[in-house]
């Protein structure tokens, strides 16, 4: 006798576990062929528990009530000028490296969960991948809608997916993806689900969105809210997938602890543009990098992986590294970018006196030693009217393909050099994790897309720097690029508050 | 170590192959302790370039924006090539001395501190 109306617990198990078949005229396997080439064993699909325990057409529901709160308040932004009370033009610039560099990674993730959510033998995973992918197609359209209002009043945002597929710095974030997307099944969810949404995702998403409250954002800050318990579903799914796969067999461990020691410095590397974007981009400072690096890794994270212990788990590889990075990655990384401002598709600046001083005051071991001194070389060429833009291509590293600009911890005036040699060809790297990385998996590097390297085999377009930027990156040369000072964005912004607008 | 892989012969050609750059091979030169500049430059020259060619000429541009960098003193500059001590000869093309496709070259002027003698 099956009851008129389910109770809320076999309500879930029929549109979640009770989706799933057994195949009696197919081979299993054949059905999911991913599932075992990574050399993960799972002896009991059913072990799963699933992290969301939400159904669908609850979770329709819930979407449909958030997203409805959040239009209302795009309208109200918009209708109300909102981009208006940002606290300077400049913040605006943090939203185009989001745009272009963060926002089509919440699409990539949307593809890789849907790839895996097809993968896995257990219903229970399936179920859960596939809600994600649909939170992070979600996510990005969301985004885009935000954003697109700054896009009426400020250069830089209107090429946004053309740019992330090509332009040299937006190499950084896509192959990350990438290279998790053309992993197996196992290595993506723990490269994303793990790696990056549970261990490290609360430094990208505090910074953006404390970063939009305090800079007067209301349509970030908003989206913020509303992708909040999606974030916290997908922080469940991280750590499910890690404690089932360590719990299903004794073997998986290593393997697990080799794709931790790989993402976890992945993921480092992706963080330098939000460490610079916190240090430098926001004219209102929510907290310094290497204070957001303590609180929501080294004290957060610390934990996680003391509880990890007991099934064999160990810190990822060069963390200690990090812990003297927290200090230096932030400098070196705006610096990157404002010597080849002309390169990027937003625009940067020297930062001002006082915003000098906070930097000191937050960094007292390093800032004045080793920083200051950039920033007085680059005020003195700016005065003699000579802005400091580098003149040549840079080295890049081949696994994260930011430029060689990282130093060696320990002698800070030194850029780190590190390399391998692969069938003959010469490879470089920015640092003992990178080069980790590529000695591990060479065959998948080997493939690397650098934009420096592609530039000079004639495949992106231009014979020179300026027609790749503005033909093949589509960027539109002295509006999107170069100084803040003097740009377009800065004149209407002046404009507005002249006019008392702003 | 060799990547896990679904397909059982995972190969590919190398990306950045000597072949690949129309005749050019990518030589990246970097000056120690001088951060002015990011990262070390990625050029592109073909490898019959001489040492005295890529020295005077193609890495002239760039550098000289430093202020330090009409001070050098190339008789007593030292380099590395590949991380190993080397001395160049200027008359000699890269090939010829072993400077090879994706080789790294840097130079080291201790007298030379960097912009405030900090590095930069």
């Amino acid at each position: 006798m099956v009851a008129k109306k389910l109770n809320l617990k076999d309500k879930y198990r029929a549109l979640t576990r009770d989706l799933d078949w057994d195949y009696d005229y197919s081979d299993r396997k054949k059905a999911f062929p991913y599932e075992e080439f990574e050399g993960i064993k799972i002896t009991d699909w059913s072990k799963w528990e699933d992290p969301f325990r939400l159904t669908m057409d609850a979770y329709w529901k819930y979407q449909a009530e958030k997203e409805k709160k959040l239009y209302a308040i795009f309208d109200a932004f918009s209708q109300n000028n909102g981009h208006l009370n940002v606290t300077d033009a400049r913040y605006v610039n943090a939203i185009k490296v989001f745009l272009t560099g963060v926002s089509p990674l919440e699409y990539q993730a949307f593809q890789g969960y849907a790839h895996v959510g097809r993968q896995f033998g257990g219903a229970g995973a399936r179920v859960a991948c596939q809600m994600q992918s649909i939170d992070e197609l979600r996510h990005v359209q969301t985004q885009v809608h935000a954003m697109s209002h700054y896009n009426k009043f400020f250069d830089g945002f209107q090429d946004w997916t053309h740019m992330h597929d090509r332009v040299w710095y937006l190499s950084v974030p896509k192959s990350f993806f990438d290279d998790a997307r053309s992993a197996g099944p196992f290595e993506f969810l723990i490269a994303i689900s793990f790696s990056f949404e549970y261990v490290l995702t609360n430094l990208l998403f505090v910074p953006f969105m404390s970063g939009a409250a305090h800079n007067g954002d209301m349509a970030t800050c908003t989206f913020g809210f509303s992708a909040q318990s999606d974030e916290a579903r997908h922080m469940t799914l991280g750590l499910e997938i890690i404690k089932f796969l360590l719990e299903q067999h004794e073997d998986n461990v290593p393997i697990v602890q080799k794709w931790i020691d790989k993402w976890f410095w992945r993921g480092t590397r992706l963080l330098a543009i939000v460490a610079m974007m916190m240090d430098y981009m926001l004219p209102n400072k929510v907290m310094s990098w290497k204070e957001a690096w303590e609180v929501y890794f080294e004290d957060a994270g610390g934990a996680l992986f003391k509880d990890l212990a007991r099934y064999g788990i160990r810190m990822p590889k060069f963390v200690e590294t990090t812990a003297k990075e927290k200090e230096h990655i932030s400098h070196q990384a705006w610096w990157i970018f404002y010597t080849h401002g002309h390169a990027a598709g937003f625009h940067t600046w020297i930062p001002s006196d006082e915003e000098l001083d906070w930097l000191s005051e937050k960094y007292p071991d390093t800032f004045d030693k080793y920083y200051r001194p950039r920033w007085e070389l680059a005020k003195e060429m700016e005065a003699r009217g000579e802005r400091f833009y580098t003149k040549a291509l840079p080295q890049l590293c081949t696994t994260c393909q930011i430029p060689m600009g990282f130093t060696e911890m320990d002698n800070p005036t030194q850029i780190a050099y590190r390399s391998s040699d692969y069938e003959g060809e010469k490879y470089h790297f920015c640092s003992d994790g990178c080069k980790h990385i590529f000695d591990q998996e060479p065959e998948k590097y080997v493939q690397s897309w650098l934009p420096v390297h592609q530039i000079y085999q004639g495949n992106c377009g231009g014979a020179n720097v300026e027609e790749v930027l503005r033909d093949y990156y589509k960027m539109n040369l002295g509006e999107d690029n170069m100084d803040f000072k003097g740009s377009s964005d800065e004149k209407r912004w002046n404009e507005w508050k002249r006019k008392g607008v702003a | 170590m060799s990547v896990v892989a679904i397909t059982p012969d995972y190969k590919f050609e190398a990306k950045d192959r000597f072949e690949n750059f129309h005749g050019n091979q990518i030589v990246y030169v970097g000056w120690d302790h001088h951060l002015m500049f990011c990262s070390a430059f990625a050029y592109p020259v073909p490898p019959a370039t001489t040492f005295k060619e890529l020295r005077d000429g193609v890495m002239q541009e760039a550098f000289e924006m430093h202020p330090e960098y009409s001070k050098v003193n190339w008789e007593t500059a030292t380099w590395l090539l590949d991380n190993k001590p080397f001395e160049p000869q200027l008359d000699k093309s890269l090939q010829e001395q072993g400077i090879g496709h994706k080789s790294l070259l840097r130079f080291q002027t201790p007298e030379l501190k960097g912009y405030k003698n900090a590095g930069v």
